[in-house]
This record gives C-alpha cells, structure tokens and sequence, in this order.
C-alpha cells in the first residue's frame, strides 16, 4: 500500500511568481518520499516549472539549482534516497534555491 | 491616430514602451519578467496584441511567455525545444568536435501568413516552429542536419540562430543566419536547406569563402523587393540582388565594416541603415561617436546621421537583434544599446531621442506600428 504523504515545498521567488504562488507550496506524493518523487508531482501540478530545476530531456538538477532541507544540502544525494523525516512528518520544508551566483 | 509599441528585451527584464504617431511623449512600463535576461520579443504582425518572449536564464534556464493583450499579462506556454532525432557535432572553439545542446531562445518569428505560426531560433543552432502559438514546438531538423552542420562552429555569443526572415508572399520561403556557419534559405517550409553564402569571405576561417563558417551576423529585406537582401556580417556589409544565391559587399565609405544590426527603411527599399562598430574586439562605435549610417543608394554611399546620438565619450555597443524601424508614414528607427538608452527617430533617421536611457544592457528592440 502507498502511503500519502502532503510535502511543504519552498520554490525561489522567480519561480513562485512565475506559478502564481506567494508561499510554500503543499505538494501531496504517493509512495516513497523521495526528491525526483516530490519534483515529479511539483512538475505535473505547476507544468511551467518544467526545465526551470530540472532538465527536459535528461532530468537532471540544473547547475545553478540547489535542493536543501534540515539545513543539509541534498543537491548531490540520490534523487531516489527518502527525504529527511522531518521533511517527511512535514516539519521542515524542502527547499528548491537558486545557487549563490552573480556576484 | 495610430499608436506605437516599442518591445525592448534587457539583460534583466522587457520593457515596453508605447507612444502616439507623434511618438514625442512616451511611456515606459516594466520591467516585466524582472531579474530575467530577455532576449527577444515580438508580436504578431496579424494579432499584434499577441506578443512572445524569451526569457532565459542560468538559473531557471529557458523560459517561453506569450501575452494576448499587448503586455498586460502573460501565460508561460511550451519550453520544450527538443532536437529531433540524436543531436550531431559540431565544431568548438578548438577546432574539436562537440555535441549540439540547447542553451536558450535567441529569437522568436511570429509569421506574417499565420497566426498561431511561429518560429524559434535557438543556441545551439537550430530552427523550431510551432503552429499552436507556441503551445508545442518541433524541430525543422533538416537544417541542423545539412551535410554541413558538423562545420558549423560557434560566435563569440555561442552557436547561435539569430534572424528569421519570412518571404512576404511565399510561405514556404524562409530566411535564417547562424554565427557562425552563414545564411541559409528554405523553398519548401523548412524541409530542406541551401547555404546561401556565395560571395562572403571571411578572414577568420582557413578557407575565407568557404561554403559555411562565416559569422553573419543579421539580414533584412524589403517586402516589396524580397529577392533583394541585405547583410551586415561580422565584418562587411554585404547585398543579394538573388535571394541570397550569390552577395557582394557594399560596405563602401563606412568608418568600420563591423557590425551587428542592419535593417531596411519601411516605405524605401533601397534605404538601410547600420550601426559601425569599431572592431570585433572593441565592440564599442569608432572614434567613441555613435552613429547611425544610413545608405539611400542600397548600400556603396552612406551618410552619418548623428544629430540627437552622443558625439564624444561613447563606448556602447548595439546587438544584432537591437534596431527596428516602425511602419508610420514617417518612418521611425529604434537603436537600443548596451547602455540601457533606446534612441528613435521619428523623421528616417535625421534626427533622434533617447526615448529612455537608463534600463539595463538592451538586447533585441522591436517595434509595433498599432491601428
């Protein structure tokens, strides 16, 4: 049986006003929780995000794109480890960011 | 009185400026889509409220946005510009081989013939369209994958598409310029594809009249005389009295053969215009004097228009997406700079205004005459 499991994702300013969010958004993932998992369901729900953290055709995260939560980087985990229970338990977000670049 | 919709694309935002036919009194709103690099947007000549950009950026990559409303809000629409098939090689830099890889949108081609039609230029070098405006794209392949492409090499801005000319009357006809493999034409809607380079030579490739390698750099045309097509490459200014099957260079009494932009008067089709840049290591206008040079002979015999244009102490440059001529009785230049000032003319180019001067780097101007 997959467990459902509501996510609190935090999105960079240019991408939330792109989708039309003004805060964190809940993203809802059936089975595993895991990082390629929460971006899948966050790309199907917000299609204009497609290639904006993710390549279109290889899927991998952007160069300036990084993924934290729990104050770890997890940009270079596996796509497919599970997230950090707290992240899980819903009381940490998951981060998506813009890296530290342009000066 | 009909009104006037400048569309400036900026290293951080779009910027769109309107006026009246006067175009004395202007207004500037933005930035739109701040923070961005905006590359290029233009509207639809048939819906000219319908409006495309392409916003890129390293960040979040590359992003398409369409406005059906003159620029009062906007819908992101398909980022997917997939190469057909496996990507081939190309040269680098170095002479080596290296695999095509999208970057970004260089330049969106809304069509004249229809509507929901329009076309991509994209880093690296390839050709797209999508007939849904801009919902899906898909690649007319048959231009990357010319027997030639693996001579194609990169510019300094990256291997680039930069300029799509559509036929005024032929549908089937298309124009596109590469940095740097050179001009290409279709006659059959973007099936197949000739290089169009006869006549260009350029020192900085082994054989300097090869059939690609050459960095052109913008073309235009006249629709009333679209056999005729001008060019400004890296350097030369050069003209086809044959749709680009052979060119000779009219460069003339210019103060510098280099350049990015050229562009064709909108009721005088043998009236062009350029913008001399120094060199293509300097990048900035000869003499720090920005000029405008207008040829009312379709090239060979230029003049300096300079009256309202800085004379002393300017090092800006123009891109090639970066001058446009609007469609009024008195025809109207546009020259946007890397400074962030957009110059117009409202009397051909006898006299110009900075109808804004402090946006950032501006990268492509375009420029809608509204009913």
């Amino acid at each position: 049986m997959n467990a459902i499991t509501t996510i609190r994702v935090v999105l960079p300013a240019p991408l939330r006003t792109m989708v039309g969010l003004d805060r964190e958004v809940d993203v809802t993932v059936q089975g595993p929780v895991t990082q390629r998992a929460v971006l899948d369901v966050l790309e199907r729900e917000y299609p204009a995000l497609l290639g904006t953290i993710r390549g279109r055709t290889d899927g991998r995260r952007r160069a300036f794109i990084r993924f934290f939560a729990c104050e770890e980087d997890l940009s270079h985990e596996d796509p497919d480890a599970a997230l950090p229970d707290a992240v899980v338990a819903g009381r940490e977000p998951y981060i998506v960011l813009g890296a530290m670049a342009g000066g | 009185m009909s009104g006037t919709r400048v569309l400036v694309g900026t290293r951080k935002g779009a910027f769109i400026l309107t006026s009246d036919e006067a175009r004395e009194e202007w207004t500037v709103d933005g930035p739109h889509f701040p923070g961005a690099e905006i590359y290029h947007l233009k509207g639809s000549p048939l819906d000219p409220d319908r409006i495309y950009v392409s916003q890129s950026s390293g960040w979040f990559g590359q992003v398409i946005h369409r406005s059906d409303d003159g620029g009062a809000t906007w819908a992101t629409k398909d980022n997917d510009f997939a190469y057909d098939g496996v990507p081939g090689e190309h040269q680098w830099y170095d002479g080596t081989l290296r695999p095509w890889e999208f970057t970004r949108v260089w330049h969106l081609e809304p069509s004249a013939h229809d509507a929901d039609t329009v076309y991509a230029g994209v880093e690296d070098a390839a050709l797209f369209k999508s007939t849904d405006g801009g919902e899906s794209w898909s690649e007319l392949s048959g231009l990357r994958q010319h027997d030639t492409g693996p001579q194609w090499q990169p510019g300094a801005g990256g291997m680039c598409l930069h300029t799509i000319l559509e036929h005024p009357t032929d549908p089937q006809r298309l124009y596109v310029a590469i940095s740097a493999a050179g001009a290409f034409r279709t006659d059959d809607g973007g099936e197949t594809w000739l290089p169009i380079n006869k006549g260009l030579r350029s020192g900085e490739i082994p054989d300097e009249d090869s059939e690609v390698g050459h960095c052109v750099h913008h073309l235009d045309l006249h629709p009333s005389n679209p056999d005729v097509l001008y060019m400004q490459k890296h350097w030369d200014v050069m003209r086809s009295q044959d749709a680009g099957d052979s060119w000779h260079e009219v460069s003339g009494n210019l103060p510098s053969d280099f350049g990015f932009v050229i562009s064709v008067h909108a009721h005088e089709p043998e009236t062009i215009y350029v913008v001399p840049i120094e060199s293509d290591i300097h990048h900035v206008p000869p003499e720090g004097k920005l000029r405008v040079y207008r040829s009312r002979t379709g090239g060979d015999e230029w003049e300096a228009l300079t009256e309202g244009l800085p004379q002393e102490n300017c090092y800006v440059n123009v891109l090639r997406d970066a001058m446009a001529v609007d469609q009024h009785e008195s025809c109207g230049v546009y020259v946007g700079t890397t400074g962030g000032q957009v110059y117009a003319s409202h009397d051909s180019g006898d006299s110009w205004t900075a109808i804004v001067r402090d946006l950032p780097a501006v990268l492509s101007v375009e420029v809608q005459t509204l009913s």
